[in-house]
């Protein structure tokens, strides 16, 4: 399975995608939990493999994820639940104290499922761009089949009840990851993260809660579940996300008109560091390829595709390049292998 | 102009918030706008300030010590933010629902329903609708048709218990 995963790529990161110049994914996560059963953070193991069984059992007379692979995660390595995590298809909690949580993954990565994170289902589906509505689509599908299968913890009033009270209701988390980096260029990015926390959204780092925003990269999602219907949550969502995107044209344009030497510099200094550098640090390649992706954009890089960089953005990461290298390996042995890696696919074809 | 929070220091920070949606400015000054940001900081990690936001259990009111299911008590999640099971939220209702309008500004849910309780909702209105033509059947001495309502219902109690 994790030989197959590091070589996909029709996955929601072949940049194919709606708009997918700004708007790297989408993304929906649904929260849910079985009636009767204690939620996942106060259970004992053995309920927890209980619980595991059934939405197993559940999920595997499923249509869609017929052809899903189904992971335990206490029968893999560490390295394995990061190279999870990476590829955004776990979050950072499912990869501590492993026992009893299980993950299910379509074959093209676009479905996936935690069971006993926090809640004991926690279904995700991600695409390629700016494309929320068809996900929309998928996801809900999706639940109603598992609905069919399993009885969820639910109340009229409440909707669907989750460990935490901020994910009650429709216990939706819909999300988009953004590429700013004309916002971050001409500073205008902490005005405009304000506005979204002011209008109850949320920007998080490239890994969503608590993370960093690397790369100019920034997760925007709501922050309430209870009181609207899903398709209004969206809807509010895609507006605000539309909103950013044209203020980030509006920036690079002008950056092409007022700055152009200045961003072609930087651009061409990234790349020049990106093909000769012999030790890389996960931090400073995903700057630099940052500008990179930019420079595509602009017309300044013209032999590059934007998803070669995609890849790039995934593959550098320390989990993959172990991965790929199929061996441990220490940072420095990794900040060498990264740097030939970016090195050997931008190859010469970056002018 | 002086600080709408102290009354004292002249206002040099100004401040336009969304509440309920809708707008309100605030004229302060650096000292409660220190305070005010710390505020608003606290709300970029909601789920680690839960507890704080949620008032103390009036001794006066019965409230359940714990959850019949689970035995979280409402101490313990004051101080973690989670709630341990469905139950929880039955059992606690009183108690947390003005958590939820702080939250999310409502507590009512008007997104999805699930299949299997859709199909109860859907029964149980029909019910109420049959009881209530029973009723107005019985009152008006029309006894032909409340017999057949009556069946009706018997029909859907069996359905049920089966």
């Amino acid at each position: 399975m994790f030989e197959h995963l590091l070589h996909n790529s029709e996955s929601w990161l072949n940049a194919k995608g709606p708009d997918s110049k700004i708007v790297i994914s989408s993304r929906l996560r649904l929260a849910r939990n079985l009636k009767g059963s204690v939620f996942s953070n106060r259970c004992r193991l053995p309920q927890k493999y209980e619980v595991l069984d059934e939405v197993n059992a559940a999920a595997g007379k499923i249509e869609q994820l017929h052809s899903a692979h189904f992971v335990k995660m206490e029968e893999i390595s560490q390295l394995d639940r990061q190279f999870l995590l990476e590829r955004h298809l776990i979050s950072q909690e499912h990869t501590l104290a492993p026992k009893g949580k299980g993950l299910i993954v379509s074959d093209d990565e676009k479905i996936s499922m935690m069971v006993n994170e926090e809640d004991h289902i926690r279904l995700q589906v991600l695409a390629s761009g700016f494309d929320l509505d068809n996900i929309w689509q998928k996801i809900t599908a999706l639940d109603d089949e598992l609905s069919r299968r399993l009885e969820y913890a639910f109340m009229p009033d409440l909707g669907y009840l989750t460990a935490c009270p901020t994910n009650l209701g429709t216990a939706l988390r819909a999300s988009c990851m953004l590429h700013l980096p004309a916002l971050v260029f001409t500073k205008k990015i902490n005005k405009i993260l304000e506005l979204l926390t002011k209008l109850s959204f949320t920007a998080r780092g490239l890994f969503g809660e608590g993370t960093q925003a690397l790369g100019n990269f920034f997760q925007v999602s709501n922050q309430v579940t209870l009181g609207l219907s899903e398709p209004e949550l969206i809807e509010n969502l895609s507006g605000i996300v539309n909103q950013v995107k044209d203020q980030e044209q509006i920036a690079r344009q002008n950056l092409l008109k007022k700055y152009k030497f200045t961003i072609e510099d930087s651009v061409w200094r990234a790349v020049g560091i990106l093909k000769h550098a012999r030790l890389m640090a996960t931090k400073e390649a995903l700057a630099h390829l940052s500008m990179l992706y930019l420079g595509v954009d602009l017309g300044i890089i013209k032999k590059i595709k934007p998803e070669t960089i995609n890849n790039l953005f995934i593959n550098i990461q320390p989990a993959h390049l172990q991965k790929i290298e199929q061996r441990v390996l220490r940072e420095q042995e990794r900040d060498y292998i990264r740097a030939h890696l970016i090195r050997n696919n931008l190859g010469g074809k970056y002018v | 102009m002086n600080c709408d929070i102290c009354h004292k220091i002249v206002a040099t920070v100004h401040l336009t918030e969304i509440v309920n949606e809708k707008v309100v400015e605030l004229h302060i000054c650096q000292k409660c706008a220190k305070v005010k940001t710390d505020e608003l900081k606290s709300q970029l990690s909601l789920s680690d300030f839960l507890g704080g936001l949620v008032d103390k259990p009036d001794t006066k009111k019965t409230v359940p010590t714990a959850c019949p299911l689970c035995g979280l008590t409402f101490n313990e999640f004051r101080e973690k933010g989670r709630l341990g099971c469905g139950e929880c939220y039955g059992a606690f209702k009183d108690q947390i629902l003005p958590l939820f309008r702080k939250i999310h500004g409502s507590t009512q849910h008007v997104g999805k329903i699930p299949a299997h309780v859709e199909k109860k909702i859907l029964i149980d209105r029909e019910k109420e609708e049959l009881k209530n033509r029973l009723a107005r059947a019985v009152k008006l001495e029309e006894y032909e048709e409340a017999a057949r309502i009556r069946d009706k219902l018997k029909h859907i109690r069996q359905k049920r218990k089966r």
